[in-house]
């Protein structure tokens, strides 16, 4: 006995990589819906950076997923770019010393091979791309390849895009599953919605949505602030930031880590960001952390230092423990597909993530191996499901 | 040094003041932070000095509480138990998590560049509130002023703002202003107030218990009177007209709904359009430091405590409710904090009469706050292309858009969709208005830098907090 069917496909979260899950599935021919607990983009989607940045990622299946992430994105510009603030405007990568500035070379040298445009910037072009940068730097790297979205617009405009219904304001309770165990829908503070697929694109909160399916996945958050600077006339020109930044990503450390990415916006305001805590959901104003964002800002560009910031904002980063997003189907509750856990990428990877679900529930061919995003993971090594 | 505990009270308004002076003369080191120039606030602000004011008494109400004010705030200067900073412009209060004490950091100097930090035992925010103004055409000509920053300009430089005035809005803080431009030699063309004379009568009880306060506005409506100026109750100004700034407003009547009545408007020629709907209370820094607050006010308990250890608030910051009742609720919270701080339990009966003024002008706001509500179909009256968001130039029909096509359902997801309050101000201006126009619930926004602060103070702060 079978209820009828609300829609193909219901995806839960509506930040960035439900909204790109909801466009790539609607492409797809499916019928979706998009079910959030508060607004578009209310979840780390609207309290993060939008770098769309294949610079920090070394070869392997992170940076797979951002090429063609990345290729994705110039596509969605095409048809959204000035309402996505869409900027393909590039990385600049400087190190301060010459041991940084090889360990940066080598690192390079590396994304190259895996296809990322990555090319050498002697000390004394420096400051023909950015005027404004610190003297004495020992070298950098460009990479053409990053760019720049606003993601709260890039959601809401994605979703809008999609032609998905959307259920804001409404929070999912429970998964429905039949007497085998396979969805049939999410149960919801206002009534149920029947389908034979659910998108788990709850971000940070994640793990806690797997669990209503009686799955375990290791999502926990990760504190990171932003500082907010008036608006100025255009400064900096890419996004920049010290070499250090590269070792911190795929840093296993819970003590604070700083080396911001400073970068100019369309709508003038110079944004630095992003410090990164483990200190579970904790939202309080972190001093030391805004601390050690301006003055790592004012290492890179010393103008900076008589520039107020307006305000400062931190979000969670959802991370799994190998920092690798958890993409595809669960084998364990067949029905439900993951696309959550993006850490500090979720933006710049979510196109991809969006691709790879639409085919896979369309049971088509992904265009990548799924396997290092496998779900169940984390099962082996703790002893099995619980 | 000194053995005896140290308090910053922030703001040196009639709450902080009050705070100051009681918490001082039982045993307490006071540090007096302030904004402005002058102690004062907003309801006794000084005239600068130097300017030789001919006739302050005449702009000013309750004078001799000012100068008792006054006068025990230099006796305890001299005597080193407070000491006063002017102009530092406190940006965040932090508590330090090693022992629970406080860091208070503000920006001085002339143009708000140099970091200063006073360390203190505990802190009490008498921040005060600042105006709401809603959005309609013609908001942002030059000659459309708030009703505090008229009051302002006629009180702290006593430059008289415009010759032709229109004083327009809702709120018991229109009349005194009103008074104040025609008593500075204004011709104001009309006092236009949304709210009805009826709805004032329906709330006759909470009204009945404020002798003081209904001779003060029966005051006011006197003077008005002398200097021929026309109230009109139950209207509004719809737009206001110019191209270069100000030269006219359109007043139109409302029903007993608050919707214009067809056809009741008229034009009335001004220069200077001195507009307010009410004051909000400024809680930035109280909500960077954990308080709690109960709408858009810090909460507190009867000692004016507010939930985090070691902070106090008093005053607007709690609730708008006038001078008297800012200088109550500073008495109490200043003897609080001295006994909490000697590590003693206060004693409610010290201030017994104090707590009395507060109950009843609490109420007493209360019943005003009932009938100046802004009139209820005021936000589909302004157009989309009215600007709402001053400092990133968002029109009504943008922000409408950010929740109709684009998802939003609360303040901040329409600032992030449609930029409203993401600039200077930061929504202290736009919010109320976004939030009418949106339906959104209006809630303080959170603001962690109370004041925008270079980034070279931030990257000067002492390493390990
Ligand atoms: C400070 C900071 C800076 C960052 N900078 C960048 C950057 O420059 N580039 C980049 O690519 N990434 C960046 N990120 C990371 C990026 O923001 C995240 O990876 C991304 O937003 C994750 O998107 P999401 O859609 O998975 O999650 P979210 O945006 O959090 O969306 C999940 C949604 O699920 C909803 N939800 C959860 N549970 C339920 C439920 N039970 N029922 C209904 N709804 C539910 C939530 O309300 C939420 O809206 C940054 C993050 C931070 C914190
Ligand atoms: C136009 C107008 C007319 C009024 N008329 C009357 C009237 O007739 N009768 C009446 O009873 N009331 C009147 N009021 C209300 C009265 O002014 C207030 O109720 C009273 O001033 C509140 O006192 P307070 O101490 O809480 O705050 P305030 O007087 O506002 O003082 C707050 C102080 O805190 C300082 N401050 C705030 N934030 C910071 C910061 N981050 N760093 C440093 N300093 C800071 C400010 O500089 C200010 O000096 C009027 C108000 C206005 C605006």
């Amino acid at each position: 006995m079978t209820k009828r069917l609300t829609c193909d496909v219901v995806v839960v979260g509506a930040g960035m990589v439900g909204a790109a899950c909801a466009l790539y599935a609607a492409r797809a021919g499916l019928d979706v819906r998009v079910v959030d607990r508060g607004p578009v983009a209310g979840g780390t989607t609207g309290a993060g950076e939008g770098n769309l940045l294949v610079s920090d990622k070394e070869p392997g299946p992170e940076l797979e997923l951002a090429l063609l992430s990345a290729r994705l994105w110039t596509g969605l510009a095409e048809e959204l770019g000035p309402a996505i603030e869409y900027e393909p405007k590039g990385g600049l990568v400087v190190a301060s010393t010459p041991g940084a500035l090889a360990a940066l070379r080598d690192f390079a040298a590396a994304q190259r091979t895996a296809g990322v445009t990555a090319q050498p910037v002697e000390a004394d072009r420096l400051r023909d791309l950015e005027p404004h940068l610190a003297p004495g730097m020992a070298g950098g790297v460009r990479y053409p390849q990053d760019a720049q979205v606003m993601p709260a617009l890039a959601a809401a405009q994605l979703l809008r895009a999609s032609g998905a219904v959307l259920h804001t304001g409404r929070t999912v309770t429970g998964v429905l599953r039949t007497a085998r165990g396979a969805v049939r829908g999410v149960r919801t503070d206002r009534g149920d919605l029947h389908a034979p697929a659910v998108v788990n694109a709850a971000g940070t909160w994640g793990g806690d949505l797997a669990a209503l399916a009686g799955a375990r996945l290791p999502v926990l958050p990760r504190r990171g602030f932003v500082l907010v600077t008036e608006p100025l006339p255009r400064r900096v020109r890419h996004k920049v930031y010290a070499a250090d930044y590269v070792a911190d990503v795929a840093s296993d450390s819970a003590a604070l880590r700083t080396s911001p990415v400073v970068e100019g916006t369309a709508a003038g305001p110079v944004l630095i960001g992003a410090t990164r805590e483990r200190v579970g959901f904790d939202r309080s104003l972190s001093l030391p952390a805004v601390r050690a964002l301006a003055a790592g800002a004012i290492g890179l560009f010393p103008f900076l230092e008589r520039v107020r910031a307006l305000r400062t904002y931190a979000g969670f980063r959802p991370y799994l423990p190998d920092h690798l997003p958890a993409i595809g189907p669960d084998p364990r509750v067949p029905g439900l597909f993951h696309a959550c856990g993006h850490e500090g990428a979720g933006i710049g990877l979510a196109p991809g993530t969006g691709r790879l679900i639409a085919r896979t529930l369309a049971g088509e061919a992904p265009e990548l191996d799924l396997t290092p995003f496998r779900p169940e993971r984390f099962d082996t090594e703790k002893g099995g499901t619980p | 040094m000194t053995e005896r505990p140290h308090l910053a009270v922030v703001g040196a308004g009639p709450a902080g003041l009050a705070a100051a002076l009681a918490a001082a003369a039982r045993g307490v080191r006071v540090t007096l932070v302030d904004a402005a120039g002058q102690a004062g606030g907003q309801f006794y602000r000084q005239p600068a000095a130097a300017l030789g004011a001919r006739r302050p008494k005449a702009l000013h109400h309750q004078w001799r509480t000012w100068e008792r004010l006054r006068d025990g705030l230099d006796r305890q200067r001299s005597a080193g138990r407070i000491e006063h900073l002017t102009d530092h412009h406190v940006w965040c209060v932090e508590r330090l998590t090693g022992d629970g004490t406080f860091g208070v950091h503000a920006l001085r100097g002339p143009a708000q560049e140099e970091g200063v930090t006073v360390r203190a035992d505990a802190v009490l925010l008498a921040t005060g509130g600042y105006e709401r103004v809603l959005p309609f055409p013609g908001w942002t000509l030059p000659g459309v002023v708030t009703a505090g920053g008229a009051q302002a300009m006629l009180k702290g430089g006593l430059v008289l703002p415009g010759r032709t005035a229109v004083v327009a809005g809702t709120g018991p803080l229109l009349l005194p202003v009103a008074a104040g431009l025609a008593a500075a030699g204004a011709r104001v063309a009309a006092l236009v107030e949304s709210a009805g004379p009826a709805a004032l009568l329906r709330r006759a009880p909470a009204l009945a218990g404020q002798p003081g306060k209904l001779a003060e506005g029966a005051g006011y409506a006197t003077r008005l009177l002398r200097h021929g100026v026309r109230t009109l109750a139950r209207h509004t100004v719809v737009a206001a007209h110019g191209t270069e700034r100000l030269t006219a407003v359109t007043v139109a009547a409302l029903d007993g709904a608050g919707r214009v009545r067809p056809g009741a408007s008229r034009r009335v020629r001004c220069d200077t359009l001195a507009v307010g709907h009410g004051m909000l209370p400024h809680t930035d820094l109280a909500e960077t430091l954990g308080c709690t607050l109960s709408g858009t006010a810090v909460r507190v308990d009867a000692e004016q405590r507010t939930d985090v250890p070691g902070v106090w608030a008093a005053g607007e910051a709690t609730g708008v409710g006038g001078a008297g009742l800012a200088l109550a609720e500073g008495h109490i919270a200043g003897r609080s904090a001295a006994a909490r701080l000697r590590g003693t339990a206060p004693d409610p009966r010290g201030w017994a009469a104090a707590a009395r003024s507060r109950t009843r002008l609490r109420e007493f706001a209360a019943a005003l706050d009932a009938v100046y509500a802004p009139p209820p179909g005021w936000a589909e009256r302004v157009p989309d292309d009215t600007v709402v968001c001053r400092c990133e130039e968002v029109t009504a029909g943008e922000v409408r858009g950010a929740v109709d096509r684009l998802g939003a359902a609360d303040l901040r997801t329409v600032k992030l969709l449609s930029r409203a309050g993401m600039g200077w101000c930061q929504g202290r201006m736009c919010a109320p208005g976004v939030a009418g126009l949106t339906g959104c619930p209006l809630t303080a926004g959170r603001r962690p830098f109370a004041r925008p602060v270079p980034l070279g103070v931030l990257a000067a702060l002492p390493e390990s907090d």
